[in-house]
């Protein structure tokens, strides 16, 4: 089932959640919408999920080439994950998992025995069988969002949403959950979207990333494609960690902090500014000038509790800087607290602002 | 033992501040309660079970315990309507309609009777209108639970208030997605949650009618055997006895005593129910 969102708006007063989004996501997929707080994910979530309506003047919601906008969220058919999971607390793990086949109008419901039968396999899916007659409260985190995961599937929804599904958990479950959720995505091939603001998770589970800023989608692509080749200045600045400069292309030539490096590509433009963005482990760090353009800095804080060595440094011109390099190479350099290095960067990432300015 | 009664607390003196509320609450609570039974005991059996028995008696209980519920009962449903309103939606004037919820338990109690008395009597605003179609509320029982309604309401809406406010939308949002309607929505999910705050009220609701006299004395008429409450049956058996100069407390004892046990069977039973409404939550 394909979901095909087109030119939504959602004003929350004079609160612009989202403005003019449009977004397809192909039958199967695993989409993942990616973005800090306030950038309007998760209404773009309640939005197809029908929790939401959008302001009017707003485009079709697509399910299928079936247009669901004025339809209610009870019809939609969509299985919605809760941030904080919304299971009824008075109801067991089996009662909640059941609550949506019970409530159907009489002629749709199953028959007892059938909705038993299939509870029990949605509990056994998510592996929280031998739970099914315990309370809410009685379960831990990661057991809860499983109980509320089978609880949407049990209608056999077209299409699953969920909204920051491993928000609350600890790191280690998170973790694990993560490649369930994979496992069982593949398994089901049911079409998923997933709001999340932590980048590890949406570039590790989705085929896809949306990442949304101010209400607007930034960039649609694979984790590879994002990471690798933003293509905004807030997609490169959000997708992991980043050095950032305020630079000035003038005559094929790049200028930014103390440094000037060759920009072929530019050389046609008008001078103009530029942002400059360098990853961390884009940056060399040598003890000494190689011949390459480099930035002298002094080693302020060395993080080597990883599978890579970070290093916090401060340039001469008083930039605070991050690098990141392996262990080998960090004891071959033998670096120390307060140590001088030389920084030069193997590659340039360049915005140019979009008017000429002096 | 010891050990168990000497933890480390804020609260100074565990001891002395023990003492000081088993005292208190001996003075204030056990002392006159204990009293009242004993001179309740005292009394000859014959006469004991005449007075209990008797045919007054029995129906100012029978009148009291039946009003006294279906006020509860009437105060468990607009109440959770107007506790509702008062939590869910924003309008003008909502800080004031929530303040008027109170009122009841602020006005001396025969200020309220009295009004009642005057919009439902027969010259009343509203009195006056349902006279003409034959329904009679002063002097009637419907006036006594109208009294009762009128007293019980805040003890409803205030103990559902902050169950309300609790329920978290995305168990609404969660029902919903689900398939299930506003009514099984409601009846399915929001009412088992919110139940043991709704008997709570309705349970103080209900011990405060059984008690109620000052709102109930001027509209109900306390007709004996028709329209008398407990609570003025135990005052006119004080001014009958003083009427023939012996002042008897004895048939008062008694009354007063039945009407405890009566309150304490009822309070421990809501109490069972709400153990239970509240046991997986």
């Amino acid at each position: 089932m394909s979901i095909e969102v087109c030119h939504i708006t959602k004003t929350f007063g004079r609160f612009v959640a989202l403005r003019d989004v449009s977004l397809t996501v192909d039958t199967g997929e695993l989409v993942a919408l990616l973005g800090p707080s306030g950038s309007g994910k998760t209404t773009l979530l309640r939005v197809i999920a029908g929790l939401e309506q959008p302001d009017p003047g707003s485009g079709p919601i697509r399910f299928h080439d079936e247009d669901v906008a004025n339809c209610p969220v009870a019809d939609r058919r969509v299985g919605f994950v809760f941030q904080h999971y919304g299971l009824f607390r008075h109801m067991t793990v089996r009662e909640n998992v059941a609550f949506g086949l019970r409530v159907r109008p009489r002629r749709l419901r199953p028959a007892r025995a059938e909705i038993r039968q299939r509870v029990t396999a949605l509990l056994r899916l998510v592996q929280l069988d031998f739970l099914a007659d315990r309370y809410p409260h009685q379960l831990s985190g990661g057991q809860r969002q499983r109980v509320a995961l089978a609880r949407a599937l049990a209608l056999e929804p077209r299409i699953l949403l969920l909204d920051e599904p491993f928000g609350a958990l600890d790191a280690k479950v998170r973790q694990e959950l993560r490649a369930w959720l994979r496992r069982l995505h593949d398994e089901l091939c049911v079409t998923t979207v997933f709001v999340t603001h932590d980048q590890e998770e949406a570039l590790e589970l989705a085929d896809r990333v949306v990442i949304m800023n101010e209400g607007r989608i930034e960039q649609i692509g694979s984790p590879d494609e994002v990471f690798h080749c933003p293509r905004t200045e807030f997609v490169m600045d959000f997708i992991g960690q980043v050095n950032r400069f305020h630079g000035r292309l003038e005559n094929g030539k790049l200028y930014f902090a103390t440094l000037a490096v060759d920009a072929p590509q530019w050389t046609d433009m008008p001078p103009r500014t530029a942002s400059v963005f360098i990853r961390p482990h884009q940056l060399e760090v040598e003890l000494a000038r190689n011949g390459q353009p480099a930035l002298p800095a002094t080693v302020e804080h060395i993080h080597s509790a990883g599978v890579r060595v970070r290093l916090d440094l401060v340039a001469d011109c008083g930039q605070r800087l991050y690098a990141e390099l392996s262990h080998e190479r960090f004891g071959q350099l033998g670096l120390s607290k307060g140590s001088r290095v030389f920084l030069s960067p193997r590659d340039v990432k360049v915005f140019p602002a979009p008017s000429t300015s002096p | 033992m010891p050990r168990l009664l000497k933890r480390q607390s804020v609260l100074p003196g565990f001891g002395l501040t023990v003492g000081f509320t088993l005292s208190y609450l001996s003075l204030l609570v056990l002392l006159p309660l204990a009293m009242l039974v004993l001179s309740a005991v005292r009394c000859e059996p014959a006469e004991l079970l005449a007075t209990l028995l008797s045919r007054r008696t029995l129906a100012a209980f029978r009148l009291t315990l039946t009003v006294s519920a279906i006020a509860a009962a009437t105060n468990a449903v607009l109440g959770m309507v107007v506790a509702w309103v008062l939590v869910r939606y924003q309008f003008p004037g909502k800080r004031l309609l929530d303040a008027l919820v109170d009122l009841p338990f602020a006005l001396p109690t025969a200020v309220s009777g009295i009004s009642l008395a005057w919009v439902y009597g027969p010259q009343g605003w509203i009195g006056r209108h349902l006279e003409a179609l034959g329904v009679q509320v002063v002097r009637a029982p419907l006036g006594i639970g109208v009294a009762l309604v009128f007293i019980g309401l805040p003890f409803v809406v205030r103990t559902l208030q902050p169950a309300i406010e609790e329920l978290d939308p995305e168990i609404e949002e969660a029902a919903a997605s689900l398939g299930a309607g506003r009514l099984q929505t409601f009846l399915r999910v929001l009412l088992p949650m919110l139940l043991p705050s709704l008997l709570t009220g309705a349970a103080l609701a209900f011990a405060r009618g059984l008690g109620e006299y000052g709102s109930v004395v001027f509209i109900a008429g306390n007709i004996p055997g028709q329209t008398e409450i407990v609570p003025l049956l135990l005052v006119s058996a004080i001014e009958d006895s003083r009427a023939d100069g012996s002042y008897d407390y004895q048939a008062a004892a008694v009354i007063a005593t039945a009407a405890l046990l009566v309150s304490f069977v009822c309070l421990l039973a809501i109490n069972l129910l709400q153990h239970f409404a509240r046991r997986n939550q």
